[in-house]
């Protein structure tokens, strides 16, 4: 089985992308990447990436109210527990950006008025890219409350396109937060990779995160970017990397090459090979090594 | 007026600026800061004072009581979520697959399914000097942000209904925790860097505003990297520039400690001033 290997880091904006983006570019022949970032994916600015399927996700219901047939009776919206329903004209409408597709509505509304139509509420891609490697990845719809599944299918299409290319690992990028899709995109997953900043903000996201890695029993690993913005929390997060068991793979500098290679669309691997490509041969060897 | 300090990219500053907004404002007027990003609130670590009040949040989910049940079988059919499971004789309630929406519980002939509170989270309240703090922070481990968003959002509605501003902290995305943050918004600043990732995520903050036909306008951070097609970008689209807070390395060292930055670097507050003018001549027209 390929191995998988999830980035994330609990705070957002500390780097994950470009992390993923060079190490891509380091295993290019022997992974895919999967962007589970859904609702703000960006891999496919550095990868540009050609579609050679894309495919319709639908996820959930919303509750439609057909006026023909509405009484006015009201129960609908007297039940609804996310007040997604109100009235108008003395007939019932349905809000769908609030609606969260429980379906009691339906089962309650006497006029059979209410329907449940399957909601598109994205795109999942699988495409070559400029690297050579397979990317998978995805647009959730604006609002849509699916993002966990979404992931689980980017995830679900990698690894069938990893056995299929006879690849070993899978390197996806995940969310910020530790809600939904983070949870998701840890499911099944063999390390995480976090990505943090000296911040005392990072810092304690990344001890939230690190309670949610243990509920799943994976080990983890550790790359600290910007650390030279301030060494006394960098030793400090190293510190408690050490106390927690959690293998710290790497120091990154406060480098202005990781803006010039995004604005770029590129990597910094790409950008300046002699500097990066030794410490992301690095991050990458430690990657492999954990078991 | 409530205002929502969103963006699609994560670590773009909307806590940085919500903070620092915050407190400028309540310097002179009564400002009440909800942090919305309950999966990570960092809003806290800027601020001093210590918590008057916790409050539990809870969510609603059904308990089984075996005595009551008469095994009909109907409460599976009636959970769009496949949180509840009928394994022979027995029901299975999955309390992380429920959406609270009570249809069970309701619904079920022999009431054999009444809700129970199970933990959510914490609703705190603070007073940092004239500024009104509330954290809304979620228990690791539970996937759903909204029904912990709304709490938050009726908590300063009970409370602190009268204040001048509300300035809502949101959670980084398009998704429904984002919308459910930025709905109740009278106005939303969208805050973002000049970078390619900046600019896309951008887009989709500003799909999702129209979407939910919020009023916003943006905030460019960082300006200094990266390029300037979001200019042109907030040109095509018709987009008013609210301010552009320049990059600086002594700006992130000051962040990463966790301090206010409008009294250190004049160029934040230069960028606020703007930010609080525009504020007001929207609340005047109001």
């Amino acid at each position: 089985m390929p191995k998988e290997i999830v980035c994330i880091s609990g705070k957002g904006g500390t780097g994950k992308s470009s992390v993923v983006s060079a190490l891509a570019w380091i295993a290019r022949e022997n992974l895919v990447v999967a962007d589970c970032d859904v609702d703000a994916a960006d891999l496919h600015l550095i990868f540009a990436p050609e579609h050679l399927k894309a495919e319709d996700f639908y996820s959930g219901v919303k509750a439609v109210i057909d006026p023909g047939l509405c009484t006015g009776c009201g129960l609908c919206a007297d039940k609804c527990r996310y007040q997604a329903i109100f009235s108008e004209n003395n007939r019932f409408k349905v809000q769908t950006l609030d609606c969260e597709g429980c379906g009691y509505c339906y089962h309650i509304c006497h006029a059979k008025a209410i329907s449940l139509p399957e909601q598109l509420v994205g795109e999942c891609y699988t495409s070559t890219t400029r690297y050579g490697c397979s990317l998978v990845h995805a647009r959730l719809g604006i609002g849509a409350d699916n993002s966990g599944k979404l992931v689980a299918k980017v995830k679900n299409e990698a690894k069938a396109l990893a056995l299929e290319e006879a690849r070993d690992y899978i390197l996806v990028d995940g969310s910020p937060g530790i809600g939904c899709p983070v949870v998701s995109s840890l499911s099944g997953a063999n390390v995480a990779l976090m990505v943090t900043e000296p911040s005392l903000t990072a810092h304690s996201d990344l001890q939230r995160l690190w309670k949610l890695i243990q509920k799943f029993q994976i080990p983890a690993a550790c790359v600290i970017n910007k650390a030279d913005i301030n060494p006394q929390i960098s030793s400090s997060i190293k510190e408690w990397l050490r106390q927690e068991g959690i293998r710290h793979l790497a120091d990154l500098d406060y480098d202005m090459d990781f803006q010039i290679a995004i604005t770029n669309g590129k990597s910094v691997t790409e950008i300046n090979h002699t500097k990066w490509q030794p410490v992301f041969d690095q991050i990458w060897e430690g990657l492999k090594e954990i078991q | 007026m409530r205002i929502a300090i969103a963006s699609g990219k994560g670590g773009t500053g909307k806590t940085t600026l919500a903070v620092n907004l915050s407190l400028k404002l309540a310097e002179t007027t009564s400002t009440v800061l909800l942090d919305l990003d309950v999966e990570e609130p960092n809003s806290g670590i800027f601020l001093s004072g210590d918590a008057i009040t916790t409050h539990k949040a809870l969510r609603r989910v059904p308990q089984w009581e075996q005595k009551a049940c008469t095994i009909c079988g109907k409460c599976p059919s009636y959970c769009r979520y496949n949180a509840i499971i009928r394994l022979g004789d027995h029901i299975m309630v999955l309390p992380e697959l429920c959406h609270s929406c009570f249809a069970c519980s309701e619904l079920c002939p022999a009431q054999a399914l009444p809700m129970q509170g199970l933990p959510l989270g914490t609703i705190r309240l603070f007073k940092s000097g004239t500024l009104d703090f509330v954290e809304c922070r979620l228990d690791i481990g539970l996937e759903q942000a909204s029904p912990l968003i709304s709490q938050g959002l009726s908590y300063i509605d009970q409370h602190f209904a009268r204040h001048q501003y509300q300035i809502l902290d949101n959670p980084p995305g398009t998704s429904c925790a984002m919308i459910s943050a930025a709905k109740t918004a009278d106005y939303a600043i969208l805050i973002t860097e000049p970078t390619p990732f900046g600019l896309y995520d951008l887009s989709l903050a500003v799909e999702t505003m129209r979407h939910i036909g919020i009023a916003f306008g943006v905030v460019v951070n960082r300006w200094g990297i990266g390029n300037n097609d979001i200019l042109e970008y907030l040109k095509r689209e018709e987009i008013p520039l609210l301010a552009k807070i320049p990059h600086s390395r002594a700006i992130a060292a000051s962040y990463s400690k966790g301090e206010i930055l409008y009294q250190s670097f004049p160029e934040f507050d230069d960028a606020l001033k703007l930010i609080i003018s525009h504020l007001e001549a929207r609340c005047q027209k109001k």
